[in-house]
């Protein structure tokens, strides 16, 4: 671990002054399991995993960590995709082939500096899972951050009300977790990402200080920190108690399934819907790679001929939905859709779902690896960044699918592979680093909602000038100024520095000497920043 | 890398990196947050729409764009930039000398009337590029509607009154100009109403009458109406546009410059009466903008408490941002004495009511 034993007991006998034993583990195995989130983009082992309960001891476990000068990592519920959760000591990305985790890589941004800061300690919200007030009328619920996303809205439901943002992980992710990546879901097309439904956020700050950052009231004084913090990944404190909107349930839904020969029409009647004046509450897009092996797997009658499939969904008021519905079907009919159907049900809206929604399940079945893209590049450019993403897994002799946020922009290209095969892991981490080159150069950005993590860390600099950097860094100093929050993710180390702008040629993301290390399934980690090797989603599971 | 355009770089040239700077827009809120300091150089944003796709419902502009042309060229496609406030609609009064700009409105950070439905003027503000105390342009967010890239320092830009940094260009995100846009008057209490309509876009409130802003398909609108018994009427705010529709209105007539401006824990609403006399205010219902007239004081207990650690970190920021304190000096953002209100009092001629 590379810490000074002495420090460790005394970082340890502090911390269990404040919590029991059990709620501060060390043992091999369940700091094994908090080396890693859902990408399985795996970082070290943290020194002790805690779980406080209230946002007192949450304070205290941070400010015990400040005092000893020990970095520490936030963690919800481990589904995040980018690596956000997973503990480093210093900046380059772990080798798990190395005994020594990491120990033997190259420092990927700055080989000078030599990094000799403890793995950090996982404080895990899980234990604080309560929902603490909610005022139906004024539609504002205050939460703990382990609450999971879909509870909220189940223990809303009476009232009416749900809770917008819904990642098709909402079963299992929680609302600290949406909060720190801003999380997004099919219906943020009309309702917004994560940042609009926080209203306030009451934090505890990287020296175990506790601000609460806004209020309820609308315009609150001085400098929008809410806002800053939402999407932060963890880096500029732990959300303790989150204040969220309450969106009224919709009085009536229509759901379509629009079926096309090509992607190019499904991407036209996208835009079409939009120029048209109208913002469906969802707008998603399954290609056909994506239809035929979700089509085996549900048997939602998916015509397997198809290039493409959309599924629109409008709320609102019975009346309006008729006219909406009428004005998409024209606009699908003037891109030769073949065929447009209206569930006619609650249980078909379902059946269709089910296709999208088992999309990545069904994807899993069939290879045993997958690598899950996520980038935004605007409406007006998806045909053209579907076409190169093609063109690049057919170079690399990859499959891809996508099933994807439409409305937004928002692609996941999906490469499923065999991790087993020799080479293919070197074939996926170029795909994947072609894939975000050309979403940028689209006019594109990063990550639409899974984050920056590990995963885009190093990518950063390919979006931003190493001013634009720079500026984001002085930011995360004011809240974090001895860099004890989730240190070496979101910003490049030495941002601000020349170094920043040599990690934008191609190909040298990958760690060491670029030669990418086999991997065995079991212990699937990333070669390099840009590829995390997942294993199969639950059933049910979309992204 | 998107490179800035010429624009951009004389805009960071003009800035430099040496004196006091004051962005000036249109000066239709000049005194929000207090005087600039008299030493400080003048500049103006660079202006004019530089792209918008009607598809991608997001428009690229300099920050100095004024509201009026940009409403003009988003309106040709049916979109908007849902931004106006309660003086909205009195074009008549609006000076041609005195036209407010995106970047002053993103800077104030006061969202318009409609902000029930559409959301805070923050969350419309996808990307922008500003210059830095050092001279620097400096990028922030992204072109598209979802983007988790890093630190989102476009919310800090809003409400910041230029204190961190000189917007230069901005890249917005639009809606579609709904079919009808029809206001209401009722004698209905305006909290339950909020409960019983579907996405209201404005509820008014001034202690005995409601007015409520509906927007959409016309039949929408319609049943709506009916079944909560609404009556048409014109914009509370502007008689004077629709005069065949006018009805006897307790509204007042104008929320003129002098009118302040407060934000209130929308819970707390229904209580104004036991402060103020009905009739002598107006509240954003389910929001909590109060606009009260300058003669009336807002009592203390029903403003919000700002956090003290809070403040902290806003002096930090604004130290490391602008550790010379030359941008926008004078303006204070946020309130010492603990006061969470501005009283938005415009220098802005008399006519413009800026509430
Ligand atoms: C099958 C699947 C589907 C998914 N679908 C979506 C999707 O549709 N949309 C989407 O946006 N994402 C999706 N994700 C990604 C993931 O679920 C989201 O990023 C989610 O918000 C993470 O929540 P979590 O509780 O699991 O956070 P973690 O993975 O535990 O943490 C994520 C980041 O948040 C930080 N963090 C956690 N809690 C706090 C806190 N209280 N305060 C400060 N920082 C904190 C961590 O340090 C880390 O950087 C999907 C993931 C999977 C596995
Ligand atoms: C007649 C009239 C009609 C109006 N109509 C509307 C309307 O239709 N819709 C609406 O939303 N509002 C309207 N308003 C309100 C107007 O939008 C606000 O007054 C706006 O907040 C101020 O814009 P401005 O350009 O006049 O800013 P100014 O008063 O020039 O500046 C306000 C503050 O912002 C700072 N600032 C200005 N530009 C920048 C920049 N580029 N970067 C950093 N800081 C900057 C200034 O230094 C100052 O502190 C109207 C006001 C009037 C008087």
């Amino acid at each position: 671990m590379g810490s000074d034993p002495k420090k460790l007991d005394l970082l340890l006998s502090d911390l269990r002054s404040i919590l029991e034993a059990d709620r501060v583990r060390t043992d091999y195995l369940e700091r094994a399991l908090y080396s890693k989130d859902a990408s399985l983009y795996s970082g070290e082992d943290p020194t002790a995993v805690c779980f406080p309960e209230t946002t007192q001891e949450l304070a205290d476990v941070v400010r015990i960590c400040s005092e000893h000068n020990w970095p520490f990592v936030a963690r919800g519920s481990g589904t995040g995709l980018a690596g956000g959760a997973a503990p480093l000591s210093q900046p380059s990305v772990p080798n798990a082939d190395s005994g020594q985790k990491a120990a033997t890589d190259t420092p990927i941004a700055d080989t000078t500096t030599s990094y000799n800061s403890p793995v950090p300690v996982v404080i895990t919200t899980t234990k604080m899972n309560q929902i603490l007030s909610v005022d139906g009328p004024n539609r504002i619920a205050w939460v703990q951050p382990g609450v999971l996303n879909l509870d909220l809205t189940r223990h809303v439901s009476h009232l009416g009300l749900h809770y917008a943002p819904d990642p098709s992980s909402q079963q299992v992710c929680s609302i600290g977790g949406n909060v720190a990546t801003n999380s997004g879901g099919p219906h943020c097309l009309a309702y917004g990402v994560t940042s609009a439904h926080v209203i306030a956020l009451k934090v505890v700050l990287p020296d175990g200080s506790i601000a609460t950052l806004g209020n309820e009231s609308p315009e609150p004084t001085g400098y929008d920190l809410r806002g800053a913090f939402v999407g932060s990944e963890g880096t500029l404190g732990i959300a303790a108690e989150i204040a969220v909107r309450l969106t009224p349930n919709p009085p009536a839904i229509k759901t379509l399934l629009a079926v096309f020969d090509s992607v190019s029409d499904g991407a036209a009647t996208v835009s079409g819907i939009i120029a048209a004046g109208l913002v469906p509450s969802a707008l998603e897009m399954m290609d056909n790679a994506a239809i035929g092996i979700v089509e085996a797997f549900t048997q939602a009658g998916l015509p397997t001929d198809a290039a493409a499939v959309l599924l629109v969904e409008l709320d609102g008021l019975p009346e309006g939905l008729a006219q909406d519905e009428q004005l998409i079907r024209q606009v699908a009919a003037s891109h030769s859709v073949r065929e447009i159907r209206t569930a006619a049900d609650a249980q078909e809206r379902e059946l269709f779902w089910k296709a999208r929604k088992s999309a990545f399940g069904a994807v899993s079945r069939l290879a045993p690896d997958y690598y899950l893209h996520d980038t935004v590049v605007p409406r007006t450019r998806l045909v053209e960044v579907l076409d190169a993403v093609y063109e690049i897994a057919n170079r690399h002799g990859l499959k891809v699918c996508n099933v994807f946020h439409a409305g937004d922009g928002n692609l996941h290209p999906l490469l499923s592979f065999d991790s087993r095969q020799d080479g293919v892991l070197a074939r996926v981490a170029l795909a994947a680093d072609e894939i975000v080159r050309a979403s940028l150069a689209a006019g594109g950005v990063l990550s639409g909602e899974h984050g920056i993590g590990m995963e885009k860390r190093d990518y950063m600099g390919l979006m931003f000038t190493a001013a634009d950097l720079a500026a984001q860094d002085k930011l995360r100093s004011c809240f974090d100024q001895k860099s004890l929050a989730n240190p070496f993710k979101v910003i490049p180390s030495g941002s601000g520095c020349g170094d920043v702008s040599a990690l934008s040629s191609g190909g040298k993301t990958t760690s060491g000497s670029g030669e990418v290390p086999a991997l065995n399934s079991e212990d699937a980690t990333p070669l390099s920043p840009t590829v995390a090797i997942n294993k199969p989603v639950p059933e049910g599971a979309w992204i | 890398m998107k490179q800035p355009n010429q624009d951009l770089l004389n805009f960071a040239a003009e800035i430099g990196a040496e004196d006091e700077i004051v962005v000036r827009g249109g000066k239709t809120q000049w005194e929000v947050g207090g005087l600039p300091s008299s030493s400080a150089r003048e500049v103006k944003a660079p202006a004019g729409v530089r792209s918008f796709e009607p598809e991608d419902m997001v428009v690229r502009c300099g920050a100095g764009t004024t509201l009026e042309e940009l409403a003009q060229v988003l309106g040709e496609s049916g979109q908007m930039v849902p931004l106006e406030r309660l003086s909205e609609a009195q074009s008549d009064s609006k000076p041609t000398s005195a036209q407010p700009t995106i970047g002053g409105t993103l800077a104030v950070g006061h969202s318009g009337y409609r902000r029930l439905r559409y959301g805070p003027i923050r969350d419309l503000l996808l990307e922008t590029t500003f210059v830095d105390s050092e001279g620097q342009l400096i990028r922030s967010g992204g072109p598209t509607v979802k983007n988790v890239s890093g630190y989102d320092l476009c919310r800090l830009m809003v409400g910041s009154l230029g204190t961190l940094g000189c917007l230069g260009e901005v890249v917005l995100r639009c809606h579609p100009i709904p079919k009808r846009s029809q206001w209401f008057a009722t004698n209905a209490n305006p909290f339950a109403l909020l409960g019983l309509l579907w996405q209201p876009s404005s509820i008014l409130w001034n202690g005995r009458q409601t007015w409520v802003l509906l927007e959409g398909h016309p039949e929408d609108i319609s049943s709506q109406a009916e079944a909560n018994g609404l009556e048409d009427c014109a914009p509370p705010h502007n008689q004077a546009t629709q005069p065949h529709q006018q009805r006897p209105t307790s509204y007042p007539q104008k929320l003129t410059a002098s009118w302040q401006r407060f934000s209130l824990n929308p819970a707390i609403l229904p209580s104004l009466t036991d402060h103020f006399k009905a009739e002598s205010f107006v509240a954003e219902v389910g929001v909590g903008v109060v606009h009260l007239p300058s003669d009336l004081r807002m009592p203390r207990e029903l403003l919000p408490i700002d956090d003290a650690r809070s403040l902290t970190l806003q002096r930090k920021i604004k130290s490391r941002f602008d550790p010379r304190g030359r941008l926008n000096p004078g303006r204070k953002v946020w309130d010492e004495n603990n006061l969470a209100a501005t009283a938005s009092s415009a220098a802005a001629p008399a006519s413009a009511a800026v509430n």
